[in-house]
Order: structure tokens, then sequence, then C-alpha cells
């Protein structure tokens, strides 16, 4: 590698590239927290294969069994998975979620629970009672 | 031909050793998890050993390297969906640091952070395609900042690593 001794290991363009980088995630949060800031976070949304399981209030404590492989609790208007029968364990690994817009995902079961707001459920109101 | 027989022996020798490194990175990387409430999150230390082989021999040189590695760590340590959250990463980091490299305009720091970066991009798309939505957009920007960070980082180890390999071996 006599070229990188001659050259270094980083130069302008590099730090250039590393700060585009860091301005592209940093947009990508600006612009998710801003749409998912509008409207009060209430319910989660579970889906299983991209089909809706249930959707459940954020303010009522409860522990939902997902289809007998995953088990997640609401408690104090945040949502944790507790159990999965998978053997990676992401899922339970994964933070607890309160916010709009926020999730967690199980890939091996297929299994996505989304924080949403009010409003933005409606059309699944009818299947939630 | 028979030199030819020599020069293919060896490639696949140092190749072999290359991919055995691998493994052994995993295995330690394996062994520190960097942070459990944050799954997904690596040092990446695997990475000075696809740059190596990136930088000295080539990509589908690399690209072989990944894939025998992904396989192996995946069976002794991962289970199915880890195995595929790493070929998406993998596939997505390793073309877009070929494609830089190949420009001649970056150096090995940008070339690994940028490959930090989009080894998060291709797990967040794995898991797009599989759950069918983009439910971890709002994880997305936490693992490219952590990619970022861990892949400058491991771009100069390599670089320190490619400065004392001799460039024909």
């Amino acid at each position: 590698m006599n070229a990188a001794k001659r050259k270094g290991l980083i130069g302008k363009s590099d730090i250039i590239l590393i700060l585009v980088l860091l301005l592209a995630s940093l947009s990508i949060f600006a612009v998710h927290t801003i749409m998912s800031s509008q409207g009060s976070s209430a319910l989660c949304r579970i889906t299983v294969n991209g089909e809706l399981y249930g959707t459940y209030e954020l303010g009522r404590d409860q522990t939902i069994d997902i289809d007998h492989t995953n088990v997640c609790t609401i408690r104090d208007g945040k949502v944790k998975m507790i159990s999965a029968n998978c053997p990676d364990q992401i899922c339970v690994d994964s933070i607890a979620v309160s916010r709009n817009g926020e999730s967690i995902v199980c890939l091996p079961n297929r299994i996505v629970i989304t924080i949403v707001g009010a409003g933005e459920s409606a059309e699944y109101d009818t299947i939630a009672s | 031909m028979g030199k030819d027989n020599r020069v293919q022996a060896g490639k696949i020798a140092w190749l072999g050793v290359m991919a055995s490194l691998g493994v052994l990175c995993g295995y330690i990387e394996y062994l520190i998890p960097v942070s459990a409430a944050f799954p997904g999150i690596k040092l990446g230390i695997c990475n000075i050993v696809i740059l190596t082989v990136l930088y000295l021999s080539g990509w589908k040189e690399a690209a072989a390297v990944s894939i025998v590695r992904i396989l192996l760590i995946g069976f002794m340590f991962g289970s199915l969906s880890s195995i595929l959250y790493s070929l998406g990463g993998t596939v997505c980091s390793l073309s877009v640091m070929a494609i830089l490299k190949r420009t001649n305009f970056f150096r090995v720091v940008g070339v690994s952070a940028a490959g930090g970066v989009f080894h998060e991009v291709g797990q967040i798309l794995i898991a797009a395609l599989i759950v069918k939505g983009f439910p971890l957009l709002w994880y997305l920007p936490i693992l490219m900042i952590a990619g970022l960070i861990c892949g400058t980082v491991i771009g100069f180890l390599s670089g320190a690593i490619l400065l004392r390999i001799p460039k024909n071996v």
C-alpha cells in the first residue's frame, strides 16, 4: 500500500463523506420525529405477517399473547416484548417503545409492534373493540 | 501452467486464512455484546478482514470471504434471521465500499465509514422485506450513527494494517 503510505489514511473527501452520512442520518431522524410528533401516541398496533393482529390502548396495562409465539406487555404507556420462541431474542432485547412511529420487530415470527396515534388507526377501531 | 496452479493455490490459502480470521473476529464480537438495548449495533471488527481483502485482492474475493464467514458464524452462534440480517448488511455495505474504492476519490477511512453506515441500511432493508413494511425506520438513524462511528474507527485500524502488509500476498 505505497499509495496509502504516501497519501495517509484519511483525506478531505473522506471527511466530507463522513459529514454527509452524519447529516443524512440526522435528517432521517428529524423528518421521522416531525412526522410522528403529530397526534398523541395512544395505541399500539400489532401485525403478524403483514396482517393486523390487534390494536391495544397504551393507557391500559395489559399482557398480550401474540399467536402463542410472543408475549408483550403494556405498562405505564410503554410496550415491551417479554418473550419470544425464537433463538435470537432480538425483539426481547429491544428497548420498550412508547412514542409514535417507534416499533419492535420479531423477524422470525414476522411480528411488528408499532406505536400509532389515536387518529391514525381509526380504520382499525372496529377490530380493536 | 505449473506456476499458474501455484498462484491459484496461494490465493486459495490466503483467502482461507482471511475467512478463518473473519470467523474469529465474529466470535470475538459474539463475546462482546455492545448494546443489549439496541440490537443490531456491532463493532464491525470483521470488516477489518473484509477491507483488507477488498484492498489487497478485490471485491469478488471480499464477497466470497464475507459469505463464507457469515454462513459459518451464523451456523455456529446465530440463527436464520441473524444470517439474513448479516447477508443483507454485507451485500449493501460491500457494494458501496467497492464502488467508493473504485472511484479512487476516497481513502480507506471514508470507504469503511460508508460501509459501516450501509451495513445498517442493508439490515433494515432485510427487515422491511420480511415483515412487509418499514417499521424500523425510526431505528435507522440510531444504527446509522453507530455504524458511522464504528466504521470510521475500523477504517483507521484497517488502514494501519494495510500499511504493514506487503501488496502482493
